[in-house]
């Protein structure tokens, strides 16, 4: 809970990991690549205070994780949500085994999220409810640059990706979040499309699809998404830590997000070992537009929404009294707007 | 006859290294929409003889092998189109296919090639993609700068491109025109679709509102990749332009 001027802010983390590339459990050069351009995002982002050294940035304890989140971040609940990456790690980057643990010992602080891969047919929908009883996970994180034997990369208009999210809905697990990232397969086209994603969301009106990063560096694509889909959601994990170097260009994707979707979709997420919650957090209430803008205004009620109550809906957490919003919003369904010309999703005609 | 005849071999003019930069200039990202020097990608330039050598850089291990390939493809097309070059050689340093790439190009293999099984088709599409979205960010440059100007939106959609006066935000917004096979010619409506249409009025706002995010969009890429090359390479922090 962070408390300021009399307000308080419930706080959910919607995106954090408890990772390990460690040199140990590093398998090759792209493993080794991997952590050293997420250290560079953390180092180019971060306020110089918060910089960790790369070795503690591979593979940090516990104790680190949990004082950092919950002692000195605010953070009320996290998300877990898993980033396997077992071609490139001996025992995978940060799986729902590797988050399990924490999870067994704090249930009240974390939700538990897991993931499935539609490569492997059959086989993948057994493991994946196997998952889903086991740790009753209400969401997945989808990664779909990850690599898997031959394919280095899917898309969630797969066949057997749409079996999956079937299943998805039989089982309850509602919350479908994904990140896009440089698939290498089929190079020749965008990789960070989410031309998939607009159809799943059509395909599955009951599953809520939450872009991580909202889309970035396909910001148009996201809001143009967000604008024809109710069930699609931003998360901001990537574009928060951007208010601190680059204020008004916070300022532009939060509020160009706020016109096209509202908001009542936007989920807070420090991405957290790339970035510390705590002072995304106190940056964020205190955030006011550094710049003359026409977009809908951050007010305290948005920004109580965002830090907290849209992901306590879209996960059921019980939010304590006394830190609604205080009014309803805008809802999920896309608010009046000037008609864009169907040419305009130029990113959507790409399939 | 006399300078330019050594041991028999007749010497091409020498290379003029301002000319090589010359030409890297017209390679853009197409991602970002803006010119490979200016984005700090190359990292060396070395003219000897009638050899040129390049080498690139990008801002991380994983950026986007497909754009990677057609910037390497791009710089090496331009560096051997400058009078006097006879062998260009473009690396492209630090990625992840590094490798594929730099081989790719220099046996000039095409990019599916280059990437055995791996990729479907050639760049020609992803290429036009990113060319209709620089198309509206640079139609949106000019027209914010109109209605900064006092314009209203209704006198936008009346605009042609010869009711402009000249600048080199024009000329850079005409050649993503060209590019597009799009009409230049001065009585062309400004304003258009990314197939060249006009937009009818009561679209207008709608579509000037996407430009506006589309431009958001590439800019804060670009200031992102400047921050995050600046950060994997220890370089100065480079300056935060329109922000």
């Amino acid at each position: 809970m962070y408390e300021k001027d009399g307000e308080r802010y419930f706080v959910v983390d919607g995106h954090m990991h408890f990772w390990d590339a460690s040199e140990e459990n590093t398998k090759n050069k792209y493993g080794e690549g991997f952590i050293r351009c997420f250290y560079d995002y953390h180092k180019n982002l971060s306020p110089e205070d918060y910089v960790w050294p790369l070795e503690k940035y591979r593979k940090y304890d516990e104790p680190t994780l949990m004082k950092d989140l919950f002692e000195d971040g605010y953070v009320d609940v996290a998300i877990f949500q898993p980033t396997y990456l077992t071609d490139f790690y001996h025992k995978g980057f940060n799986t729902t085994v590797q988050d399990a643990v924490l999870k067994e010992k704090y249930p009240d602080k974390f939700v538990l999220n897991t993931s499935f891969e539609p490569r492997l047919g059959e086989a993948g929908l057994v493991q994946f409810e196997e998952k889903v009883r086991k740790y009753g996970s209400k969401g997945v994180k989808l990664y779909t640059a990850e690599w898997h034997d031959a394919s280095k990369g899917w898309k969630l208009t797969d066949p057997w990706a749409l079996r999956h999210l079937e299943k998805c809905q039989e089982l309850g697990v509602t919350n479908i979040h994904i990140h896009k990232g440089p698939t290498i397969w089929p190079l020749n086209r965008d990789s960070f499309d989410l031309a998939d994603v607009d159809d799943a969301a059509s395909t599955f009106p009951e599953l809520n699809f939450i872009v991580e990063h909202v889309g970035l560096p396909r910001l148009e694509d996201m809001c143009w998404i967000g604008t024809q889909e109710p069930n699609v959601y931003g998360g901001l994990a990537v574009a928060m830590p951007f208010i601190h170097t680059r204020p008004a260009y916070f300022g532009q994707v939060v509020g160009e997000l706020l016109y096209w979707l509202g908001e009542d979709r936007l989920l807070f997420a420090s991405d957290y070992a790339l970035w510390h919650p705590k002072w995304l957090v106190e940056k964020f209430v205190d955030y006011q537009y550094p710049m003359e803008n026409e977009y809908p205004e951050i007010t305290t009620n948005v920004k109580k929404k965002i830090l907290g109550l849209n992901a306590a809906k879209l996960y059921d957490l019980k939010v304590p009294e006394g830190v609604s919003a205080g009014d309803e919003g805008t809802g999920q369904d896309v608010t009046e707007k000037p008609a864009v010309p169907v040419e305009a999703s130029i990113g959507g005609h790409s399939e | 006859m006399t300078e330019a005849r050594t041991g028999g071999l007749v010497h091409s003019p020498p290379v003029d290294r301002s000319a090589v930069l010359e030409a890297l200039g017209t390679v853009r990202d197409p991602e970002l929409d803006e010119p490979l020097p200016d984005l700090g990608f190359v990292s060396s330039l070395e003219v000897d003889g009638d050899t040129v050598r390049v080498h690139l850089r990008l801002p991380t291990y994983f950026c986007a092998p497909n754009f990677a390939y057609l910037m390497v493809a791009d710089a090496d097309t331009a560096v051997r189109a400058v009078p006097g070059v006879h062998q260009a050689e473009v690396y492209l340093d630090d990625h992840f296919t590094s490798e594929e790439i730099n081989d790719g190009v220099a046996q000039r293999r095409g990019f599916q090639q280059s990437f055995d099984g791996l990729a479907d088709d050639e760049l020609d599409e992803l290429r036009t993609l990113f060319r209709r979205k620089a198309l509206i960010n640079r139609q949106q440059r000019l027209v914010k700068a109109l209605l900064d100007a006092g314009a209203t939106t209704g006198e936008l959609g009346r605009l042609r491109l010869g009711d402009l006066s000249p600048s080199a935000e024009l000329d850079t917004y005409l050649q993503r025109r060209a590019e597009l096979g799009l009409d230049t010619g001065p009585e062309a409506p400004l304003v258009v679709d990314t197939d060249g249409n006009p937009i009818p009025p009561e679209l207008l706002e709608g579509h000037l509102r996407f430009a506006s995010l589309t431009r958001v969009s590439i800019e804060g890429n670009a200031s992102f990749c400047r921050g995050m090359l600046a950060t994997r390479y220890d370089l100065p922090t480079p300056t935060v332009a329109a922000d």
